[in-house]
């Protein structure tokens, strides 16, 4: 039933133009195809340019869906994306880490919750406009180096791949664009794409912690900006503005640029220092998560620790229950807690975990 | 059997012959009826006794109705509009928290202004208590406000004992007659009602066209400015070919009342019991009160209602669930919850509301089908 032309597919419609061109293929294809866009917060402020979630941008799914000829359904999966998405976020801000809300959406909302919606409706597969490509029911990189999105989709629950489809990802953004427009989808073709995370305003994401935490909650307090050694150098306006690597915010007046290498939300204390103390020889992640069989403690990866770095050689040294840790080949800089740690293997995703903590010295095998 | 709409309450078909009665005044009797040229005299005329003929179904005479775009403005205007000339001495309203929201934002509003919103508990039937519509009424109440036919649920208020009440304590009485027109008979030289909201898409006219009662001698601050059109209740160029539109329907679903209504009925119950018969564990709202003969109210425990209301779709049946929001998605429902249904039963409620669409072989297909997709939804709901 499912290889069967004609099977049915839920695809997440955000209203943008990756996922309408991956409807619309999908139709070319022969699938029947269901589009839904999932309203995940309260539409109470606003925003109209927002790139998906907004009233508009339900609207457009919506429309593209009638132009396409397929069933649209608006899913309001707010509870369930405040609790798993939302809370996270803030909760991780206020331990001085600096979470990534999408890894958590996709595994969370998008390869969970959806696909229990895809269940009820009996669709056999889901889809989603992401730039990462499924080959033989592994999960590949983006075609498009400039595009991939497979760093984001490292937590998705490994028996849903066998029913995922992700056909942008052998596109570039532009064919994709010149698909849109080939299939008469002039609504989304040329839509603004944003870097913005959907529920923050304007990008400030204090803005959130603030209206959650309260704004005399301690990650929004005033704090010293300290060295490694302790030294105070200054002051903040709370650690939840500051990542590590970063730069903007941090005192001038050194002999060399200066970055925040470590927040200690504990004492509220942001240390700054050089470019060098911001490399580490090892990370340790948790919530470890295999996309492929497990390899074994001493197998030789790829690592990637922010979206967009440059992949870097490494060796599995540990892992115990959902905590893993590697030995870096060469030094890698601004590993940051609370961001993805995704392996691969060439273009292979291996797995990935949430970075715990960064190690300056290389760490060994402990067998 | 591929589409079979069973959400009468949320709108119906125009029907054919309320389009042929529109069309000559959207096409060569186009005229403005306060123009004092033909045309002008044409569409006066035709706009006054379509205002005579609505006015007639409900037992009102031509003066007592305005037009209105549809059932919120006329809610709005009605408690609004008389709240406002009796703020100073008379500073609350009085409705119930399972109001249609028309009713209940306007509530709000008049607590934002400066007055008082004061409301009534509800049953877990979805009935209101009488005894908290005394207490809550007094002589610092300008208008009582109680909907006659529950839009959700479909159950029927005392509407005629709440007025009685509300008239002997200097109160008017405003009931929001949507769901309840062409269900229930209204006259309203019998009953104690001061204004009343109907709306003409529930009832076979287009979107765009309801009216409200106000009985002679209420006095109303209008909502909008302008001219003098409606006595100034209403100013601005009036809907001519709606109105039309709307008396025409007004009249056929009053003329049919009864036996559409025992039409319906039977039906609804044939599916009632269909499904009782098949998922024993249904909960039917409003069971135990008087229901209005179109609606049925459903909670499953253990089904999303999204999901269920999905695949209803994909197999060609539209039905609904609580109230649905601006984008499409499925809000809590107001009225389950100040019925004090759980809220996970909220979440697995469906309503069917049956109408002019509703033919004997839609229903038997419906009541065949709906148990398996409960069955199905309850599969998947266990093992997520």
């Amino acid at each position: 039933m499912r290889d069967e032309k004609g099977a049915r597919v839920l695809v997440a419609m955000s209203g943008g133009v990756d996922s309408s061109v991956t409807a619309g293929l999908l139709v070319e294809q022969g699938y029947d195809v269901v589009g839904a866009t999932m309203k995940l917060f309260c539409h109470g402020d606003e925003v109209p340019d927002r790139p998906c979630c907004s009233l508009d941008s339900i609207n457009d799914a919506r429309r593209v869906c009638d132009t396409l000829g397929i069933p649209h359904y608006v899913l309001n999966m707010e509870s369930a994306f405040g609790r798993d998405v939302v809370d996270d976020f803030v909760a991780e801000y206020a331990r001085g880490r600096t979470p990534i809300p999408c890894v958590r959406c996709n595994t969370f909302t998008k390869f969970r919750d959806l696909v229990h919606k895809a269940d009820a409706i009996d669709a056999s597969w889901v889809a989603t406009g992401h730039y990462a490509r499924m080959v033989r029911g592994e999960l590949h990189r983006g075609l498009d180096p400039a595009k991939d999105q497979s760093y984001f989709l490292w937590g998705i629950d490994r028996a849903v791949l066998s029913r995922l489809m992700l056909p942008v990802g052998v596109l570039t953004k532009a064919e994709t664009r010149e698909r849109a427009r080939a299939m008469g989808l002039r609504v989304v073709a040329d839509k603004v794409e944003s870097q913005d995370i959907c529920f923050v305003p304007n990008g400030d994401h204090t803005v959130i912690v603030a209206a959650r935490l309260g704004s005399g909650a301690p990650a929004l307090a005033r704090g010293n900006f300290v060295r490694a050694d302790g030294r105070v150098v200054g002051q903040h306006e709370g650690f939840v503005r500051y990542t590590v690597g970063q730069r903007r915010g941090v005192p001038g007046g050194f002999a060399e640029p200066m970055f925040v290498t470590e927040i200690r939300a504990a004492t509220r204390e942001v240390v700054i220092g050089p470019r060098d103390e911001l490399l580490g020889r090892g990370v340790v992640a948790r919530e470890l998560r295999w996309l492929v069989d497990a390899p074994d403690v001493g197998a030789r990866v790829e690592v990637q620790v922010r979206h967009r770095a440059a992949p870097a050689r490494a060796e599995i040294v540990r892992i115990e229950g959902d905590e893993i840790e590697l030995a870096l080949d060469e030094p890698v800089s601004a590993i940051a807690p609370g961001q993805s740690m995704v392996l691969y293997r060439g273009d292979l995703v291996l797995g990935g975990g949430v970075i715990e903590a960064a190690r300056r010295a290389l760490p060994v095998l402990a067998a | 059997m591929n589409s079979i709409y069973l959400d009468h309450a949320a709108t119906t078909p125009v029907r054919r012959e309320v389009l042929d009665a529109m069309l000559p005044f959207l096409r060569e009797r186009f005229g403005n009826p306060s123009s004092m040229h033909r045309w002008g005299r044409d569409a006066r005329v035709a706009l006054d006794e379509a205002r005579e003929r609505v006015a007639a179904t409900i037992g009102a005479r031509s003066d007592e109705l305005c037009f209105t775009s549809g059932g919120t403005e006329a809610d709005n205007l009605a408690i609004l509009g008389s709240w406002h000339l009796v703020r100073e001495t008379r500073p609350a309203v009085v409705t119930s928290p399972s109001e249609h929201k028309a009713v209940l934002a306007t509530a709000h509003r008049v607590a934002h202004e400066g007055g008082e919103e004061r409301l009534a508990r509800v049953t877990s039937d979805g009935v209101v208590d009488i005894a908290d519509i005394e207490r809550l009424v007094d002589e610092r109440v300008a208008v009582v406000s109680i909907m006659w036919v529950n839009n959700e649920v479909g159950t029927i208020q005392d509407v005629p004992r709440i007025g009685a009440i509300a008239r002997a304590r200097g109160a008017l009485m405003h009931t929001d007659a949507v769901q309840a027109f062409g269900k229930l008979p209204i006259d309203v030289r019998l009953q104690p009602i001061d204004l009343l909201s109907i709306s003409g898409h529930k009832v076979g006219a287009p979107k765009g066209i309801g009216a409200m009662f106000v009985r002679r001698g209420v006095q109303i601050d209008p909502l909008f400015h302008g001219g003098t059109q409606d006595r100034g209740r209403r100013p601005g160029t009036e809907n001519v070919a709606f109105a039309v539109g709307f008396a025409t329907a007004a009249e056929l679903v009053v003329a049919e009342r009864e036996r559409e209504c025992a039409r319906l009925r039977a039906l609804r119950d044939e599916l009632q019991e269909a499904i009782l018969a098949a998922v024993p564990d249904a909960i039917v709202h409003g069971r135990a009160a008087n229901r209005a003969s179109h609606i049925l109210s459903l909670s499953i425990a253990g089904i999303d209602a999204e999901s269920m209301l999905m695949a209803l779709d994909l197999e060609g049946i539209a039905c609904s669930a609580g109230s649905a929001c601006q984008s499409g998605s499925i809000a809590p429902s107001h009225v389950l919850s100040a019925m004090g249904v759980r809220p996970d039963l909220g979440n697995s409620t469906i309503r069917m509301s049956l109408g002019a669409l509703s033919t004997a072989e839609a229903i038997r297909h419906v009541a065949a089908r709906f148990p398996a997709l409960v069955n199905k939804a309850r599969g998947f709901s266990r093992a997520a």
